[in-house]
């Protein structure tokens, strides 16, 4: 059979950068076609240039085998071409009736008649399993009942191939499962997928085939049943990436962390961690695992400083830092790679260089009596982004804001690091990142950790911590469940005492 | 300072050019000639060393107002209170101005000094408000300015009456920035040493703003208060220290149009150059040079309109009319700046076809 979409040595190139060289795809009728590639190889704007966002420079588009030129969204549309975007593009105090026909109102004599419309939405939701209800205010639902809406759109306008930005970014763990079910059933249908994806497991779970790209170029296409993820991952990154992180051996020191009946208040004002007590010891890595929203954000709080302590002790060292200045903390050997790396981590509208100095511009010699040397600010910068691989367009003097997620992620880890704290927290520290950088990452927090650095690693990536931790912490409704041992444990033990089930052996 | 920045410079030549065809525009449709009147207007503002003086003159507390709201902009605060800080930096300078008897020498510094204190301390106050209850210092400042207004409006003639009502004693020359030599150099303009005041602000705001560690944390909490906080930077200090900054600046605003440019006070009157400096550091990009460049210019259109009007049928408000219409090109710099995008990337597209 034909294939229903044809894209052949498509070119797109801006300026400076060649976003797409030379890329053909193709999807078959009834297909999930997974296209993977590291942060930036050309993935979103490849699948613009299918949905009319962008003019290709050179490459032919085909549609059921009939050439065509997709010069606006529109022209997509009417080839039966619809997309979900990485951001959703919803109007949020509209009802899901209203954003669903937004652009092709039904009307009757002017006049605005929405209920046929609710109808068929209605029916729509129902034969793929969505659950929406139409009447509901956007702002009212969750993100990934809002994904189901931007779904919902497309199907209403009768399309026929489904482009998925990233899907499952902006989802938890359960959203993930029902979306693949989801994906399933419009599969079922007959409607062809294409699902922009750097999660191996997903790809694994829902694709047929997968089409990788690197730095703009196609790499290959595979079909996904007859691929080990790691061949994927090679694929994707141009070189081996090992999944295991090799760790020196265990050789724990004094403790430097002491949490004592710690118990802190949540932006409410109700509890949020509940005498909560920890040790974190010198040449390990303590993960602390747990369903979001379990207390996990504001134990980190309550440590750096950010979030006041209702009751309990916290020592670093063996002195007393509970009630102490987030400077003093930081003075005090504590640093912290943060949950958000855009709203805390980061000064977007900086300088690389003048992020690399956030914590340290007053001291020598970045500044001499008050006055910044920029010299010595530039030196480090150089140094740190060498070190650390951070790749922007214009080096030390690029704005944060314009760096990918990845690289802004290597350059906190790279100036928190830097800081040769004696602890070391690291929340959430590969989140939304390529396997690549994930892996570079982990090694670097491992390297900390046979340095005989104290880790603190808050994930909720449960491969995470099991792949990186000596000891795993884990926490329910803000108390701790139990403390347990790394080696002796497995997915399905943490699952459980995550759900609040004290099963865990003490240590 | 090398690197800010060449775009912004350019949006805001634009926005003038806009400002000044809107304009000519204006002129031609009330039947002058535009050429004619944009010759009177800028002779008015140029054509001679009085003019010239008087030019300056006018520009002097725009300079420092300007640079009191471009430095609180910069360091993501917007002080919408400069007039009332400039209100009560000049009634400070004006009460010891007709208190103190001191020679000149000590007495100028001693004026400048208490009238940048008494701005600070009028900022300081929104600052404590935003810092300590979350009060939004536009309203909070916008207050200020009304609290400024009664009080000047109740303390010259209680205190410092002249011979009407309404208006101070006139200051001794002593307590004035005007100095015969200044004067006598441009033939008998209202320049005052106030220039000089202001052109050291300006080197000052733009070192402290770009060489040193308080300008790198104001402006780290300004851009993101929370990175700030995670960084150690104490938000509510720096918070509290931008809005007294941006008090003293607009405060040396007021004494160098009140002791410098005027020689008395008048009650029932918010200065002009509380407002014109939102415009003045809008233009300049809040950079501070640019400040500097924005405040003459818009010094010459002041001066400049009355001269315009004597020599042709067009009314001043012409000279106003410019000057809104520069504004809200400026303040829709955004649109320039796609503008100026969108044109550099299809010449760029062409060059490569
Ligand atoms: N509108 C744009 N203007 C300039 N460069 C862009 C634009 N969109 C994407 N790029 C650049 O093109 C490359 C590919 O980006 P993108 O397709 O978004 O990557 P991906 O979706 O695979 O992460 C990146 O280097 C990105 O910075
Ligand atoms: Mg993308």
């Amino acid at each position: 059979m034909q294939p229903v979409v044809e894209m052949l040595n498509i070119r797109k190139e801006f300026p400076g950068i060649l976003a797409n060289d030379n890329v053909t795809i193709t999807l078959n009728h009834g297909e999930v076609l997974a296209l993977l590639g590291e942060n930036g190889a050309g993935k979103s704007t490849l699948m613009s240039v299918l949905f009319g966002l962008y003019q290709p420079e050179s490459g032919t588009i085909k549609v059921k085998g009939q050439e065509v030129k997709i010069p606006n969204p529109n022209v997509a549309g009417e080839l039966g071409i619809g997309m979900v975007h990485q951001h959703f593009k919803l109007v949020h105090n509209f009802t899901v009736t209203e954003n669903i026909v937004l652009g092709i109102e039904p009307t009757r004599g002017g006049v605005l008649t929405l209920k046929q419309a609710s109808e068929k939405i209605r029916q729509l939701s129902k034969q793929y399993g969505l659950d929406v209800d139409p009447d509901a205010k956007i702002e009212d639902v969750s993100v990934g009942m809002q994904q189901r809406v931007e779904i919902l759109k497309m199907l209403y306008r009768n399309s026929e191939v489904l482009i998925f930005d990233e899907p499952t970014a902006v989802l938890t763990p359960q959203e993930i499962l029902e979306l693949m079910k989801i994906m399933r059933n419009l599969q079922a249908e007959g409607k062809s997928i294409i699902v922009i994806t750097h999660k191996l497991k997903e790809i694994k779970a829902i694709a047929d085939r997968c089409t990788v790209i690197r730095r703009g170029k196609l790499v290959g296409t595979v079909s996904v049943k007859d691929t080990s993820q790691a061949q994927m991952a090679e694929m994707m990154v141009g070189r081996e990436v090992s999944f295991h992180v090799d760790k020196g051996p265990f050789n724990p020191g004094a403790t430097v962390l002491q949490v004592n009946n710690l118990s802190v208040r949540n932006n409410r004002k109700l509890p949020a961690l509940k005498s909560f007590t920890l040790d974190v010891r010198a040449g390990e890595i303590v993960g602390v695992a747990g369903v979001e929203g379990n207390g996990q954000t504001e134990f980190v709080e309550a440590l750096t400083g950010l979030r006041p302590v209702d009751s309990g002790h916290i020592l670093v060292n063996g002195n007393e830092i509970t009630r102490a200045t987030v400077r003093q903390r930081i003075d005090a050997k504590v640093a912290h790679i943060p949950e958000d790396r855009q709203k805390r981590g980061l000064v977007l509208d900086y300088t690389l260089a003048e992020n690399f100095v956030l914590e340290n511009h007053g001291l020598e010699p970045f500044s001499t009596k008050g006055f910044l040397n920029q010299d010595a600010i530039y030196a480090q910068a150089n140094r740190l982004i060498e070190a650390f691989d951070v790749r922007s367009g214009e080096g030390a003097k690029s704005k944060a804001r314009g760096l990918s997620g990845g690289n802004q992620q290597k350059a906190i880890v790279g100036r928190e690091i830097d800081l040769n704290p004696d602890l070391l927290i690291a929340v959430q520290p590969t989140r939304g990142l390529d396997v690549g950088s994930i892996e570079y990452i982990h090694k670097r927090l491992v390297e900390q950790r046979d340095a005989g650095k104290a880790v603190l690693l808050v994930s909720l990536e449960l491969d995470e911590i099991l792949d990186l931790s000596d000891r795993i912490a884990v926490v329910c409704r803000g108390e701790l469940v139990g403390v347990v041992d790394a080696k002796s444990t497995d997915e399905n033990k943490i699952g459980l005492m995550m759900a609040g089930v004290k099963t865990g052996v003490a240590e | 300072m090398k690197f800010l920045v060449k775009k912004e410079v350019l949006v805001g030549l634009t926005a003038v050019v806009l400002g000044l065809l809107a304009g000519a525009l204006f002129m031609a449709v009330t039947g002058n000639n535009p050429f004619t009147g944009y010759f009177y207007l800028f002779a008015g503002g140029m054509m001679n060393l009085e003019r010239l003086g008087n030019t300056l003159a006018m520009a002097t507390p725009l300079i420092l107002t300007g640079l009191s709201v471009a430095f609180a902009f910069r360091t993501g605060l917007f002080n919408i209170g400069a007039a009332g800080q400039a209100l009560i930096g000049g009634l400070v300078a004006t009460a010891i101005g007709l208190t103190v008897g001191l020679p000149k020498a000590i007495l100028l510094p001693l004026i400048l000094i208490a009238a940048a204190l008494g701005g600070a301390l009028w900022a300081w106050l929104p600052g404590i408000l935003k810092a300590k209850f979350n009060v939004h210092e536009v309203v909070s400042t916008i207050m200020m300015n009304w609290i400024a207004y009664w009080l000047t409006y109740y303390t010259i003639p209680a205190f410092f009456k002249g011979s009407f009502e309404t208006e101070s004693r006139l200051i001794s020359d002593a307590a004035s920035l005007k100095t015969p030599f200044l004067t006598e150099l441009f033939a008998g303009s209202y320049i005052n040493m106030g220039l000089f005041v202001s052109l050291v602000a300006v080197f000052l705001v733009s070192i402290v703003l770009n060489r040193t560690v308080l300008g790198y944390r104001l402006k780290a909490v300004g851009y993101n208060r929370f990175a700030a906080e995670y960084a150690g930077i104490n938000v509510n200090r720096h918070i509290v220290a931008s809005m007294a900054i941006a008090g003293a600046l607009a405060g040396l605003g007021g004494a160098t149009l009140y002791v410098g440019y005027a020689s008395s006070m008048q009650i029932g009157i918010l200065p002009s150059i509380g407002f014109d400096g939102i415009a003045v550091a809008l233009l300049a990009s809040n950079s501070p040079l640019g400040v500097l460049g924005s405040a003459v210019f818009f010094g010459i259109l002041q001066s400049g309109k009355g001269f315009m009007n004597a020599m042709t049928k067009i009314p001043p408000e012409i000279g106003d009319t410019i000057i809104a219409t520069i504004i809200y090109f400026a303040a829709t710099s955004v649109l320039i700046e796609r503008w100026f995008a969108s044109f550099t990337k299809r010449k760029g597209g062409k060059s490569r076809v």
